[in-house]
């Protein structure tokens, strides 16, 4: 019954989450968005007291259900050891905890969030590592069906659905994904829960509490008969039946092991908490996390992109990204440094975000991180999607109209690229169409009003959206590019 | 009835057939192409109770020209997606079927579908006996670097390769009026001798008929004319653009246009027998509002709302031949029948049709036929594609007049997702910046970078949901 129980909620988030990563229209959120928030890494880092404390307390009551519920990676590995089990009748055994390599990966993690390493933070974060999954090897699917039904719509005259592009927005970030998915699928197919026991951080602080929960499962050795069934199915290898022992620090509550006992000896009782779990053996050998899979061969995913070649139209150039000297992140991050810290790179914002303009960072030190670019679209003036989803605080919720008095970096001029230059026509499309009318066009030689004109940025106006920069003629290379700030400011 | 249609189909169609049956989707081409054959049969049984193509002769040649035109100029619309051939077995099949009802006259230009219209067309109809058709050709005029008199006969006899035809039966100096006027067309035909040489073409009997096609400035309609009647240079016929809304209208969609009954009546005091382009509007009077459309259904419910439009441009007896672009068999199988005979429409159903012409101005589409000329656009805007998709959404009663109508939110939706769909972001309205390249090659001289802001305005209002009433959006001009 608990174990059903545990099954039911655990396909309700499961499905919930995976959701919240494929809807790129950003309306789930309005009803799922409390799901990405109450994950505990992205609770902790948002300093939401509330949720950490309530998630320590259903630790401290119930064990890590946490870990077999609410944590979408936990719930994969899960689907991934069911189907491990299910094809070579493999069974786990009883393994001792690998304490020194779980606390070590645990003290190093807080380090790199105190040192603000974000990057190695969004590594090893589960939630995130999930996201990632989800936005680079489901979502691609998922659009795909989307896109068949616009195909389907289009022709039928219907506006139900869109087509909306699929692009690798980051090759570093699709292989840490396509390597992360590999790995922990392995792992999770032939040991379980071997990465939330050994590598995961969150596993390691929620084990820590859960040692001293309420309600555990115990054995009864009067019932028991040592047949050893238990610890066979356990997924954590937390059961040692001979000593009729259970590692509580590594137990994730999933209840299998009460329906296993033929004998009905196991229990989820109250118990006391007793500091009976034995010694750690030292082999850190075995299973080895990183190194593992790495046979991964990226796929080459199809691009959506039509390639319309019809006789009058002119082919038009690809835009190259600019060098910028900061990069740009989005309005609500109020500063890198903040988005750094914060932000544990699960791609929700970039998931849902409608413009082609957020993109996982390839840069080492803010690796996977979102940030933003402009060739293929520019943030728009009536869209806060990303700051929405924000789980973690990283990117505070704003308003449309806070988002449009923020500067989060200012547009610079290439004159030598400007077409008014180079085709000598007339153009004024990034004056046109700057939301906030920091641009003027002004003669490029001051000495003679009917040279060609350029575009003057007024950067104390500008917002840094963009506009300019993805509506520019000039190709590859827009005559009109964004710089970001380091530290948002407010107009 | 399904056995029959597989007889009929061409090679191509039944390979393409084979491949759709392996594919698990079936194609929406397909369908249409099977509605194509049904029409078919459904059309000979008709056919047998009309009385065959209606001529008109011309008064210089003695031609027996049909009344139904073949406007060659969209073609382009046979190209393969992924190739970008014409498909010439298609253009085969449509000739060959318009020959066959009585079809005789076919118009061409040397600038039609990047220049492959003239050897596309030529190879269709040498398959027939030189006698049974005839072919329209052009002296163009889009770019200036063609006007010297060397590159212009250079054109010219570029044409007869193209065709692979020994002689023209109709010959235009192609859209004169179109740039900045009389002078212009002196420079360009006169002073360099080009015309004297296609008189001396006419006497030699490799031009039979010579004239032109006009678009635009009144003036050098009245001078071509004054020339005639000088008799300088005579006319043996003329093209002009006409259909019930230009008749009485043409000013109202932009102020430098002239009305067809001047340009008609000026002709025909002449005994110069009238080509018409545009009896459609560029397609603007067969998709019209769904209102207008039940208006000319009730009137009479088994003519089509296009074949109103043919059988106005067709009635006047001075009108030689009434020119259709007819890329689709159903087009030309419903046009075959429109004309085969021609019913002319009474001084009613005439006083009719300007009312519905006065109804048509009140839906401010933008008058873009889609022929092209524009393009390409040198920032790569697809602008007939954002224009028609613009007019689509008027015609279908989706436009949204003001941010509070009660069905605003799916108009914005059908609007925006519409949009996406008929045109690539990268091809949209806010890139066009108005270097103004393409409104000299616009016949209807829509002041397109105009046209392309305002889209861009309305579609940035859909976008942000700010609020506009009926006064924001005067599409007109």
């Amino acid at each position: 019954m608990l174990r059903k129980l545990r099954i039911g909620l655990a396909v309700i988030f499961f499905a919930s989450i995976t959701l919240l990563f494929l809807d790129f229209t950003g309306t789930i959120h309005y009803f799922l968005g409390w799901m990405a928030k109450i994950q505990f890494l992205p609770a902790l880092l948002a300093m939401n007291a509330a949720i950490v404390v309530s998630l320590i307390i259903v630790t401290l009551v119930l064990g890590r259900v946490y870990c077999s519920i609410i944590c979408p990676l936990g719930v994969m590995q899960d689907i991934f050891g069911y189907f491990g089990r299910m094809s070579r009748k493999n069974s786990y055994s009883y393994s001792p905890a690998k304490n020194i390599l779980r606390y070590t990966i645990l003290a190093l993690f807080i380090v790199a969030i105190v040192a603000g390493a974000g990057s190695a933070v969004a590594l090893f974060a589960p939630y995130s590592a999930y996201g990632r999954i989800a936005q680079n090897l489901l979502s691609p699917l998922w659009i795909g069906g989307n896109n068949l039904l616009a195909y389907f719509a289009e022709r039928a005259d219907s506006y139900a659905f869109y087509t909306v592009p699929v692009w690798i927005k980051s090759t570093a970030t699709f292989v840490v994904a396509a390597v992360t998915f590999v790995a922990i699928g392995i792992l999770a197919w032939r040991g379980g829960r071997t990465y939330c026991n050994t590598i995961c951080p969150v596993g390691t602080i929620l084990g820590i509490l859960s040692r001293f929960s309420l309600l555990k499962p115990t054995i009864n050795t009067e019932k028991c008969n040592s047949c050893g069934l238990c610890s066979r199915g356990c997924k954590a290898s937390c059961i040692d039946s001979k000593s009729h022992t259970i590692d509580y620090s590594r137990c994730v509550a999933c209840m299998d092991c009460l329906e296993n006992c033929k004998k009905g000896a196991i229990k989820y009782t109250y118990k006391r908490a007793k500091s009976n779990y034995e010694n750690a053996g030292k082999d850190t050998s075995r299973r080895n996390f990183l190194s593992t899979a790495t046979l991964f061969a990226v796929g080459t995913i199809a691009k959506a992109e039509e390639k319309k070649l019809q006789g009058g139209l002119a082919i038009i150039e690809d835009k190259k990204v600019p060098e910028r000297e900061t990069p740009i992140v989005p309005a609500g991050a109020q500063s890198i440094r903040n988005l750094a810290n914060h932000c544990t790179a699960c791609q929700l914002c970039v998931s849902v975000c409608p413009n082609e303009v957020l993109r996982p960072s390839s840069n080492l030190s803010t690796l996977m991180q979102p940030e933003m670019s402009y060739e293929r679209g520019y943030c728009r003036p009536e869209c806060t999607k990303c700051s929405e989803v924000c789980p973690t605080g990283a990117i505070r919720l704003i308003t449309k109209e806070e988002k449009s008095s923020t500067q989060i970096g200012h547009a610079v001029t290439i004159h030598e690229n400007c077409v008014t230059i180079t085709d000598g026509v007339s153009c004024d499309n990034c004056a046109r169409h700057c939301p906030v009318g920091a641009i003027k066009m002004i003669p490029s030689d001051a000495q003679k009003k009917s040279s060609p004109k350029v575009p003057f940025v007024n950067t104390e106006r500008c917002i840094g959206c963009g506009a300019c920069e993805n509506l520019c003629p000039a190709r590859p290379l827009s005559a009109i590019y964004v710089e970001g700030h380091v530290t948002h400011r407010t107009i | 009835m399904e056995k029959k249609n597989y007889n009929n189909i061409c090679r191509r169609e039944f390979l393409k057939r084979l491949n759709a049956a392996t594919a698990t989707v079936a194609g929406a081409s397909l369908v249409g192409c099977s509605n194509a054959n049904t029409n078919a049969t459904a059309n000979a049984s008709k056919k047998e109770k009309s009385g065959g193509m209606t001529y008109r002769t011309t008064p210089t040649t003695g031609d027996k020209v049909s009344l139904l035109g073949y406007g060659c100029m969209r073609w382009f619309t046979l190209r393969d997606k992924e190739t970008g051939i014409i498909d010439q077995d298609g253009v085969n099949e449509l000739i060959d079927h318009a020959i066959a009802n009585g079809v005789n006259y076919f118009d061409t230009a040397p600038v039609y579908c990047d220049g492959e219209c003239e050897r596309v067309t030529g190879i269709a109809l040498n398959r027939h006996p030189r006698d049974k058709f005839y072919i329209a050709a052009k002296i163009s005029n889009l770019s200036p670097n063609q006007w010297s008199r060397e590159e212009t006969l250079k054109m010219y006899e570029n044409s007869f390769k193209e065709l692979n035809m020994d002689y023209i039966d109709y010959l235009l100096l192609h859209g004169v009026g179109m740039g900045t006027g009389i002078e212009e067309f002196e420079n360009r035909f006169i002073k360099n001798g080009v015309l004297d040489h296609l008189l001396e073409e006419r006497k030699k009997g490799r031009i039979r008929n010579l004239g032109w096609s006009f678009h635009g400035d009144v003036k050098v309609f009245d001078h071509l004319l004054k020339l005639h009647d000088e008799g300088k240079y005579t006319w043996d016929f003329a093209q002009i653009q006409l259909n019930y809304v230009d008749w009485k209208h043409a000013q109202e969609e932009h102020p430098r246009n002239i009305n067809a009954d001047y340009l008609y009546a000026e002709l025909e005091k002449r005994n110069i027998p009238a080509v018409i382009m545009e009896p459609l509007l560029g397609g603007r009077l067969a998709n019209v509002p769904d209102h207008i459309a039940l208006q000319l259904k009730e009137r009479r419910p088994d003519l089509s709302i296009a074949s109103w439009a043919f059988r106005f441009a067709g009635t006047r007896p001075g009108i030689l031949s009434v020119l259709s672009g007819m890329p689709y068999m159903e087009h030309l199988k419903e046009n075959i029948e429109t004309f085969s005979p021609l019913e002319p429409l009474t001084q009613e159903d005439m006083d009719f049709l300007d009312s519905t012409a006065q109804q048509l101005l009140r839906y401010p589409t933008i008058p873009c036929n889609n022929c092209k000329y524009c393009m390409p656009c040198p920032y790569g805007l697809d602008i007939p594609g954002i224009l028609l998709h613009f007019n689509k959404c008027i015609n279908e009663g989706r436009m949204p007049l003001t941010s509070q109508d009660p069905t605003y939110r799916e108009a914005r939706r059908a609007f925006l997702i519409g949009y996406d769909r008929s045109v690539p972001k990268l091809r949209q309205a806010d890139h066009c910046i108005g270097c103004n390249k393409c409104t000299q090659h616009c016949p209807q001289r829509i002041n397109i970078p105009r046209q392309m802001k305002r889209i861009d305005r309305f579609v940035e209002d859909l976008k942000q949901e700010r609020e506009f009433d009926k006064t924001t959006y005067i599409w007109m001009r």
